[in-house]
């Protein structure tokens, strides 16, 4: 699929002429991009989300106060990029600078500005008692504009050095791990399962928010620089770690944390009731035009769909399913609705407990708030409805929940998708012949430098950390390439 | 006055951190005499009266009688003499052919005799005939306990000169003297010369001026006659000083401090092989070292004086080379005196700093002001041919109708009387007398050396990014010094300004490599001598300096001038190429590389640095003038010396070996860019830097369009090395130096982790008390910059290291607020919640154990627990608990109530700040609670003191000094001058605010204990507070304050917050609290004077533990700013300057204001955890009370668990030292005395109670001496407590005076009192006046013309807010500085009139000095200049000249002066008003722009508060 990136930007012409920085909060107010029309994006899986301009990103930059103690970058980003300055830079137009130092911090900066719930944002100043800045859009218009101007271009490393790595993996973790110790000059070869790299980020992740352009542009760019990348090779069936070892100096499990949360209630077994995973993951497949047969079709189309999650997965799946015109969509969520804006339990600059809403929120279907689901209803072994009871937060052990008596009730559901996250790796054989050492949820256990329990054997991403955000998983990444930079020294 | 330099006096040497180099003095110095020459008795009594009179600007020691010294220089009284001698053999020669010692013995019987052998054998020696001793007679019970104690055997050696007599003998003694002095050495510290002279005798001792008469009985002689007396009351910060420090020395007193001593001393000690004179012949060389290494600076500038003077020159020329007046380009002075001076520029650095002196051969009396004037010398002339002049006048009775002339010397000018031709000499007559003598100006103009195309317009410098890069890196370049340094220089022509504390470790316990020049912090002046204005008294700044070969400073030779003149020490790359390749005679330039062989290790490291010197030397040798050390193009291999280090040890070898001055040191480095680096530099030697790599960045900055206006690449260059010289004059300034000639090598800066080896060798006579790193640290960093140039990585090759000294980075400095320490303080105060405080304080105790601050490196020693119950409660510690002074203004109104109202409910204090505070807040609140601040703060601004706010205090602070900016002044600019501040400043909305470097009428030591006896007088019941910033030296300083009668002294450390202050500052100036509380507690201790003032300690206090600490090191009250702020809310944006603080704290913009989210209870609930801490440490370690927990600094230990490389040096010893309590208590017991019960307000309190209490109208008649002081101002604190500020109506009270006031005459005057003085005043008169009205006249019987005499001395109605004075005759300088609101009429007044001006009045019925109207923003000077002398004289800076035509301006003028004409009976008003249409056109009006503006717009009220750009409050 091809996007047309100019059709992204937003039309309105920006009036001003940037007033002087200092204080630029007072003068401008935030401005997200928006979205493309609800109908209109309703009817592809473009990507929804509109740009700003030019001159408003600048605008926008110039409400960044350079703050004294930058929570964004000390307490927010867990990159610790470094917003007040990139901000500036933007602001006074440097975009090559902006590009050199966003790039020192973040691999991937074109995935976190589309992807990355930012939390940043949600511990800027201004969040305190403004909006604050618009940093995602910022770091957007950075990496996009050093992809358009050619700064970021194939640089591979001068000279190899002896040493070789083994990355398990090609989502975000195992591709900042190979970009970091490629660019040192060792060679790396990623090792992926699938037809085509890019893990969560590609099979995971609706189109609608990150086109695979975008990946493959960065998979273009590494594989220029010298990785190379082993495809459909599943490690541990198709090849041994042992092989492994024996070819590589250091080996690096990226595998994420891909083993879903079940629900164990009466009726589970039922036909018509999905993963989320499976469901978006076919949907990424067929747009990419790869070869799904033999995979089960889960279409949501005409069908009533309950959604049973209601975070990220779960907005994915209701913009996934309006797109495959659902007939209804209602999502489920245990917790209580959140508060419209920061609440107390969450004061500035934690990341708030508010109510998201997700570009597919605006695009239709229900969301209800503390419901459980207590048993999926079947008809002739598929699904017909969900039975549901309202969750009483506060009265039981320790704050925890209780059904609220005689609230129960049904919903009829045709497809349910089940969205309540991961529980930890998927067990894969390698996990035996190596040995690894896990902890009581079943992630692989690290030391300080990433390494596992097997000298040499690296991990890093959710594999190790648990289920978590993509920005997180880079930030593991870089820190195993760290480590693994100091086990080849 | 000041740092003896080695003390030996009873206190031998330094104890933990007190050392008696640090001691100031100040003092009363003055001479009387008759013009004619003749020998009276008169004279001696006149003169040991005046010393009576005086002595209030004197003090006592620890036990109240020894004086800190007094004496008294004469003439050689020969009748007396021969009296005396009368029946001894041999005979007394004739009168002027014998010589008298005046000396000092060794108090042993033993020694005694040796030392006098000594003395006969080497008079002897020296071919004089030695007559004998006379023991001079004494009577040691006039004496206080401690000086008995320690009184030499006095007595006086007479010598027959042997056929000399004159000049001859005079040498003779000289050459004698000197050898005498050296070889007595070994006999020990006792012996001392006072005098040995064939002219002049010194009676001097430790002692009050009252008591020299009784002591020496030879005085009260009638045979005892002079034509002259020179006298001195020294005024010392410490309580032991030694009898030779007193004075008079042979030749002069000096009232003041020399700041560049140790400038002078080298320069001084590096011409000595050079020196040479036919009248020495070889005996020159017995004379040297010319300077004593133990004397004070005074001593040291006899020295110099005596050098010269015996040379050749004469006395009052010697003078004007020591201390020149100001002749810089913006000095109006003609061309032939400026010649003069210039070529003696070349000769001698000027001796800086403040200085008040009185100067006498025998044969010449005089006086001479050093170029800021700040020391007053007043004189009266009486018709008789009888001449005084002193400190103060009326310190003799002189009948009215006897007087010819009174007057009062200038600024930089000096006084004479010849005694062989019976006259007065004048400024005017005697300069230019001198500069006659040789053709100076042509000799200049002649040798003077340009180098074509020096200092023309810089050319663009090309920029090769790529080398660029390596070559930032190494040197150590972060983003941050380019973004936050030069960017803002090169963009501005400024300093950037920066706001808050500096909370990153100190460079010796930061884990990134730190350049040498951050080990280095600036010294700078408060209390005993003033910090500059170098913006608004530019005059008297100069940056000019002279490189080549010095001469003889002994010769008056046109080759002399030969010398390269630079205006400004910063050389461009073009400068460079023309000095590299120069090739004249005496002009020829060696390169030196400054490089190590990278990696190679300390030794080699060592071993280049000694190469460098060998080199330098060489060349030096080789007469090589220019030594050029270099790193650029250093070979590959090469990584560069710390330009410092090699600067230094350079500069060091060329003094050591004599030839530094004939040799300049040019430093072409690419390491220094910052203004600390480049004054370092100087400091160390340098006499001109070229950072080239700074011009490189710049260059690049331009290219890439990252400044923030649009110039090209040489006008980016203009600014940056603009804003270095203006960096440099603050940076002088701030320690008092006027001259770049004698700040170089002077050193001052003192070293803070170093250790002392590097010190020793390196930098010696520079101070390092806590040890630190070595050579060995120092190669290891220069090191560690040379491998980031070559191990870069590839994902930040374009990129330099964050830096993050002053804005948090996570891979940069280390800084304790973090995101995490900041959130959790504010949660836990919110929620108040114990849990997360202590999570709170883990962060920052544990973090400044990772080695923030030296506290961190402190551990508690163990020790027996008590149970916490037993522990003084919550309730009585946060009493204690003080927060920070910072105005309304800096911060907003709703941050500013909220911690005055926590801080009520505490029982602790919030402090004013300097920018006054509302009435409306002397009201207590509905609820009860109150906002009124307990402490108000008294700064050099006065903004706001009126009597109200000074009786609505509970403590009144003089601020001396702030952690971010001490010895600055600051700027609040119209814009941000809102109706609201303008209201509580007593000043003109939209009108600029400016507060002075230094506290007007604080200019040394006896002044401060005037201002706080003014102040106590104000308002009895508020005790007064001192606060200073630690830095080497406070605690001496800490103590001259505990003699000033001080309840209180608050010593902050350097790191304290600020809303805004240049960077340089935040960063280099000053020092950790740590030591500066130790040093003033050992030092208060030692002196006896610690059981009379309490110690409060602020500066980045965060925890209970660090209360603890400050506690065990001698504080006993504690303040917070920092931390209560951000419980507010501030989240340490540092943009405090820039008014858009978002969360409403540091900002007046009204939205902004609605986003504050701080509540008292926060704020209380923080105070009480912090005590909760504080009681938990207390437990453990068994106090039960605070007050046994202060000065128990034996309990800190340094943690042994420290294994950071870098702190492995230091020695936190002397900190910890405790001085035992044997001395005397350790924490305050009893209450100082002021010395208020007896003042003349208390009679006139009782005469006036008709007034105060019915409103009936009162006059009072007193007669007034000069030791009545602040007369009135306990009286109008009385109307300004019974009736605020508006007082009582006009003349209810009126007291009439005869005689000579004393100091601060009417200060603080409240409306309702009118005070009439027949005679005249001192300075200080009318300060802060707050509505009364004044008028001074000169007594009915003066003959004299009052318009052309002073009668009133300097700084008059500084700091008044309302109320009129008339004064009929001429003031001093500085008149009516920072007035904000009082009208006034003088028929003259000095130099600096109408300074910081911001409203008022101001009618000058004759001429004014030089500089009037600096930093005038507001009110009206009408100045009458028949002569139309005065537009040079008018610093135009901020103010427009008009003619005076708008009717209401006529009415106006001609209103007061009506007035004045009505209360003063002037005649010169008589003639005016009688001529008015002639006369009125001979008026200048004096109409400040910005004041021009607002008039224009007054009636648009308090419009929104625009932004700001700069903010300096």
């Amino acid at each position: 699929m091809v996007v047309d990136h100019n059709s992204l930007w937003t039309r309105q012409p920006e009036e001003s002429v940037l007033m002087g920085k200092v204080g630029g909060f007072l003068d401008f107010s935030r401005k997200d991009p928006g979205y493309r029309a609800a109908k209109k994006r309703l009817a592809d899986f473009e990507p929804v989300e509109l740009r700003l301009l030019d001159a408003e990103v600048r605008a926008q930059a110039a409400r960044c106060m350079d703050c004294g103690t930058p929570f964004c970058h000390g307490c927010g980003c867990p990159l610790a990029n470094v917003v007040p300055e990139l901000n500036d830079l933007i602001y006074r137009g440097r975009w090559k600078e902006a590009a050199d130092l966003l790039l020192s911090t973040n691999n991937f900066p074109e995935f976190t500005a589309r992807v990355c719930p930012a939390p940043c944002e949600a511990s800027c100043v201004l969040d305190i008692n403004d909006e604050p800045v618009t940093i995602r859009q910022v770091e957007m218009a950075i990496v996009e504009k050093a992809f358009e101007k050619g700064y970021i271009r194939p640089r591979a490393p001068r000279r190899r050095l002896g040493k070789k790595l083994a990355v398990i993996g090609s989502g975000p973790a195992g591709l900042a791990v190979a970009d970091k110790v490629n660019r040192r000059g060792y060679k790396v070869t990623v090792y992926e399962s699938a037809l085509r790299p890019g893990g969560i980020l590609r099979y995971g992740i609706p189109d609608f928010k990150l086109e695979k352009a975008i990946i493959d542009r960065r998979i273009n760019l590494m594989e220029a620089e010298g990785i190379e990348f082993e495809l459909g090779v599943s490690v541990g069936e198709d090849v041994s770690c042992r092989f492994l070892q024996d070819r590589f100096d250091a080996i690096c499990l990226t595998g994420g944390s891909r083993q879903p949360r079940d629900l164990a209630v009466p009726g589970r077994e039922l036909s018509g009731i999905h993963f989320a995973m499976e469901f978006l993951v076919l949907q990424n497949m067929l747009l990419a035009g790869d070869d799904c047969s033999g995979m089960r079709d889960i279409n949501a189309k005409g069908k009533r769909v309950v959604i049973i999650g209601g975070g990220d997965t779960g907005a994915d799946c209701l913009g996934t399913a309006l797109r495959q015109r659902a007939k209804s969509v209602c999502q489920l969520e245990i917790l209580p609705e959140p508060p419209e804006k920061r609440g107390p339990d969450t004061p500035w600059p934690e990341w708030p407990n508010k109510l998201r809403k997700s570009s597919s929120h605006e695009e239709g279907g229900e969301r209800r708030w503390s419901t459980a689901t207590k048993e999926f209803l079947g008809r002739n072994g598929d699904v017909v409805g969900v039975r549901a009871i309202e969750a009483e937060w506060g009265a039981g052990q320790n704050g925890g929940r209780v059904p609220r008596e005689r609230t129960e009730y049904e919903i009829e559901a045709d497809l349910v998708l089940l969205a309540m996250g991961f529980v930890g790796p998927v067990r894969n054989p390698l996990f035996e012949e190596l040995g690894l050492e896990c902890d009581e949820r079943g992630n692989i256990t690290v030391d300080g430098r990433n390494m596992t329990s097997v000298d040499g054997v690296f991990a890093a991403g959710d594999m190790a950390r648990g289920q978590s955000l993509i920005v997180k998983a880079m930030l593991d990444g870089r820190k195993a390439a760290e480590g693994i930079l100091d086990h080849f020294a | 006055m000041l740092p003896a330099v080695r003390d030996t006096g009873m206190m031998a040497g330094r104890k933990g951190l007190y050392d008696p180099r640090n001691e100031h003095d100040s003092c009363g110095v003055g001479f009387v005499v008759n013009i004619d020459g003749r020998e009276t008795h008169d004279i001696v009594e006149r003169g040991i009266r005046v010393l009576q009179n005086l002595v209030h600007r004197g003090a006592a020691g620890g036990d109240d009688r020894t004086g800190d010294g007094a004496g008294i220089l004469v003439r050689v009284p020969d009748e007396f003499l021969r009296n005396q001698w009368q029946g001894r053999q041999p005979q007394l020669p004739a009168r002027g052919s014998y010589g008298i010692g005046m000396i000092f013995l060794p108090r042993a019987g033993n020694e005694r005799r040796q030392a006098q052998n000594l003395v006969g054998t080497i008079v002897n020696e020296e071919g004089f005939e030695f007559l004998g001793w006379r023991d001079v007679p004494v009577d040691p019970s006039a004496l206080g306990e401690t000086a008995r104690r320690q009184q030499p055997h006095i007595a006086q050696c007479l010598i027959g000169g042997n056929g000399l007599d004159g000049d001859e003998l005079e040498r003779a003694l000289y050459v004698a003297r000197r050898e005498l002095e050296r070889r007595a050495r070994e006999i020990g510290d006792e012996f001392y010369v006072a005098s040995l002279s064939s002219r002049t005798l010194v009676y001097k001792g430790m002692m009050m001026g009252e008591q020299v008469r009784d002591f020496y009985t030879d005085l009260a002689d009638p045979s005892f006659t002079s034509a002259v007396a020179v006298i001195h009351q020294r005024y010392s910060t410490n309580t032991f000083p030694s009898w030779k420090l007193s004075q008079p020395f042979r030749y002069l007193a000096h009232n003041g401090e020399i700041n560049t001593l140790r400038g002078n001393r080298g320069q001084m000690r590096s011409r000595e092989d050079a020196l040479s004179a036919k009248v020495f012949g070889r005996d020159i060389k017995r004379l040297l070292p010319i300077i004593d290494g133990e004397g004070s600076d005074s001593a040291n500038l006899d020295n110099a004086l005596e050098l010269l003077n015996m040379a050749g020159r004469e006395l009052p020329l010697c003078m004007m080379m020591l201390i020149p007046q100001a002749w810089g380009v913006k000095y109006p002075v003609g061309p032939e005196l400026r010649g003069f001076f210039e070529y003696h520029a070349g000769l001698m650095e000027p001796w800086d700093g403040p200085a008040a002196t009185a100067f006498t051969d025998g044969t010449v009396v005089g006086s001479l002001l050093d170029r800021n004037g700040l020391r007053p010398a007043r004189y009266t002339i009486t018709k008789d041919g009888f001449m005084v002049l002193a400190s103060e006048t009326g310190v003799l009775d002189i009948s009215p109708e006897d007087v010819e002339e009174k007057g009062s010397l200038r600024p930089g000018q000096v006084i004479l009387v010849d005694l062989d031709k019976k006259r007065v000499l004048k400024d005017g007559e005697i300069k230019s007398t001198y500069a006659r003598k040789q053709p100076y100006r042509r000799w200049v103009e002649e040798n003077k050396i340009t180098l074509h195309g020096l200092f023309n317009d810089v050319a663009p410098v090309e920029t090769d990014r790529a080398r660029l890069l390596r070559l930032q890196r190494l040197f150590g370049y972060s983003r941050e010094d380019i973004q936050l340094i030069l960017t803002p220089m090169a963009s501005t022509g400024h300093e950037p300004v920066g706001s808050m504390g500096n909370d990153a470790p100190l460079a010796v316990l930061s884990e990134r490599p730190q350049l040498l020049y951050s080990y280095f912090r600036q010294l700078f002046a408060q209390v005993t001598n003033p910090p500059i204005d170098p913006i608004r008294e530019e005059l008297v700044m100069s940056l000019m300096t002279f490189m080549g070969n010095r001469p003889n400073i002994l010769a008056d030779d046109p080759r002399n001038a030969r010398l390269i003149k630079l205006t400004h020490p910063i050389l461009s790359n073009e400068d460079m190429e023309r000095i590299k390749s120069l090739d004249m005679k005496h002009f020829a330039a060696t390169v030196i590389p400054m490089g190590f062989p990278a990696g190679a290790g300390e030794y080699p490291f060592e071993e280049a640095i000694e190469q460098l010197c060998s080199r330098a030397e060489t060349a030096a040798l080789n007469r090589r003038s220019l030594i050029i050390l270099t790193d650029r193009k250093l070979p590959e291999h090469m990584a560069p010396i710390p330009a410092l280090l090699a600067a230094s040890a350079v500069n060091r070898r060329l003094v050591s070996r004599g030839s530094r001055t004939s040799s300049s040191i040019i430093v072409e480095t690419g390491e220094a860019r910052e203004v600390h680096h480049v004054a370092a530099l100087l400091g160390y030697g340098a006499t001109a830097v070229n950072p080239y790599l700074a011009f490189e960045t710049v260059a690049d900055l331009v290219e890439r369009g990252a400044l923030d206006v649009e110039i090209d690449v040489t006008m980016a260059l203009e600014h940056y090395m603009d804003a270095l010289r203006k960096g440099l004059l603050k940076i002088m300034s701030k320690m008092g130096v006027s001259t770049l000639r004698s700040y170089r090598g002077a050193q001052v800066f003192e070293a803070v982790g170093l250790n002392e080896d590097v010190v020793e060798r390196y930098f010696s006579g520079t101070s390092s008390r806590i040890g630190g790193i070595g050579l060995s640290e120092i190669y290891g960093e220069a090191n560690a910059r040379y491998d980031a140039m070559v191990n870069v990585r590839p994902e930040t090759a374009t990129l330099l290291p964050s830096g993050g000294h002053y804005s948090y980075r996570k891979d940069g400095e280390r800084h304790l607020w973090t995101p995490e320490s900041i959130s959790a303080l504010q949660q836990a105060t919110r929620r108040n919640d114990v849990e997360l405080y202590r999570k709170y304080a883990r962060s920052i105790n544990d973090q400044a154990r990772s080695q923030s601050t030296l506290r961190g490196l402190f551990r508690f020693k163990e020790r027996k627990s008590v149970p916490i119950e037993e522990v003084e409660p919550v309730e009585s510690i946060v009493k204690r608990f003080v927060t920070g002074a910072m105005s309304f203004g800096s911060i907003s109104r709703e941050a500013h109530e909220t911690l005055a109202v926590a801080m009520n409910r505490l029982g602790g204090m919030s402090n004013s700040g300097e920018g006054g505070e509302d009435p409306a807040r002397y009201e207590p609140m509905p609820n009860g609670d109150s906002r009124c601040s307990a402490v108000k703060q008294v700064a050099s601004g006065r903004f706001g003191v009126t009597t109200e706010y000074l009786v609505n205090a509970r403590e009144l602070q003089i601020k001396m000094a702030q952690g971010a900016k001490p010895g600055e002044g600051g700027q609040l600019p119209g814009h941000k001058v809102n109706d609201e501040i303008a209201r509580v400043r007593y000043s003109t909305p939209g009108v600029s605010l400016i507060s002075p470097p230094p506290h007007h009428d604080i200019y040394s030591i006896e002044d401060i204990k005037q201002l706080i006896f003014d102040l106590k007088n104000v308002n009895r019941e508020a005790r007064i507070s001192v606060k200073l910033v630690a830095e080497l030296g406070v605690g001496t300083i800490a103590a001259g304050v505990a003699k000033a009668h001080a309840d209180m002294v608050l010593i902050s450390g350097h790191d304290g917050g600020t809303g805004a202050s240049p960077l340089s500052s935040i960063k280099y100036a000053g020092v950790p609290w740590e030591i500066g509380l130790a040093e003033t507690q050992q030092t208060l201790v030692l002196n006896g004077l610690r059981d009379r003032i309490r110690v409060q300690c602020d500066g980045q206090l965060k925890t209970g533990r660090d209360v603890v600490v400050a506690a065990l090191l001698g504080a006993e009250e504690f303040g917070f700013a920092t931390a209560p702020l951000v419980v507010c809310g501030c989240v340490m944006m540092r943009k405090c300057h820039e008014n858009i603080c978002p969360v409403g704290v540091a900002t007046q913009n009204p939205e902004l204001r609605k986003r504050f989210g701080g509540k008292p209870e926060y704020v209380v609930n923080f105070f009480r955890m912090v005590a909760g801490e504080v009681r938990e440490h207390m437990a453990k370690l068994g106090f039960r009370t605070i007050d046994q927990m202060v000065g128990r600094s034996d309990l800190l230990e340094m943690d042994g668990a420290v294994s950071f490389w870098k702190a492995r040096g230091l020695d936190f010893s002397r900190l910890f030292e405790s001085c035992g309590a044997d001395a005397g208590g350790t924490r305050c017991l009893q209450e100082q005395k002021h010395g208020i019960d007896d003042v003349m307000d208390r009679g006139l309190i009782k005469e006036a109670r008709p007034a105060l209490d019915d409103g009936e109208r009162v006059e009072i008649h007193r007669e007034v001496r000069n030791v009545d002081r602040a007369v009135g101002a306990m009286l109008s604190g009385e109307i300004a407590r019974q009736y605020g500020h508006a007082g009582l109506p006009d003349d209810s009270i009126v007291c009439h005076f005869e005689g000579a006031a004393g100091q601060s005459f009417g200060a603080f005057g409240a409306h309702g009192l009118t005070l009439s003085l027949e005679g005249e005043a001192n300075d200080y008169l009318g300060k802060g006046l707050s509505g009364a009205r004044i008028v001074v006249t000169p007594p009915p019987p003066a003959t004299y013309d009052a318009a052309c005499n002073v009668i009133c001395g300097n700084v008059l109605l500084y700091g008044a807010t309302t109320g009129d004075v008339y004064i009929r005759g001429r003031a001093g300088e500085r008149f009516a500085v920072r007035n904000s609101g009082a009208n006034a009429v003088v028929e003259g007044v000095g130099d600096h009139g109408c300074e910081y001006m911001t409203g008022g009045r101001v009618v000058v019925l004759g001429e004014t000095g030089v500089n009037f109207a600096a930093g005038m923003s507001g009110g009206i000077a009408y100045v009458y200049d028949p002569d139309s002398v005065f537009d040079p004289r008018c610093n135009l800076d901020m103010v427009d000249l008009e003619i005076v035509e708008e009717p209401g301006d006529v009415e106006e003028l001609r209103g007061m002066i009506q007035r004045h004409m009505e209360y003063t009976g002037s005649s010169r008003a008589w003639q005016i008003l009688g001529n008015w249409e002639a006369c009125l056109p001979l008026f200048v009006k004096v109409f400040p722009m910005e004041y021009r503006r607002v008039l224009g717009r007054m009636t648009v009220q308090d419009e929104a508060v625009e932004r700001a750009e700069v903010v300096n409050d």
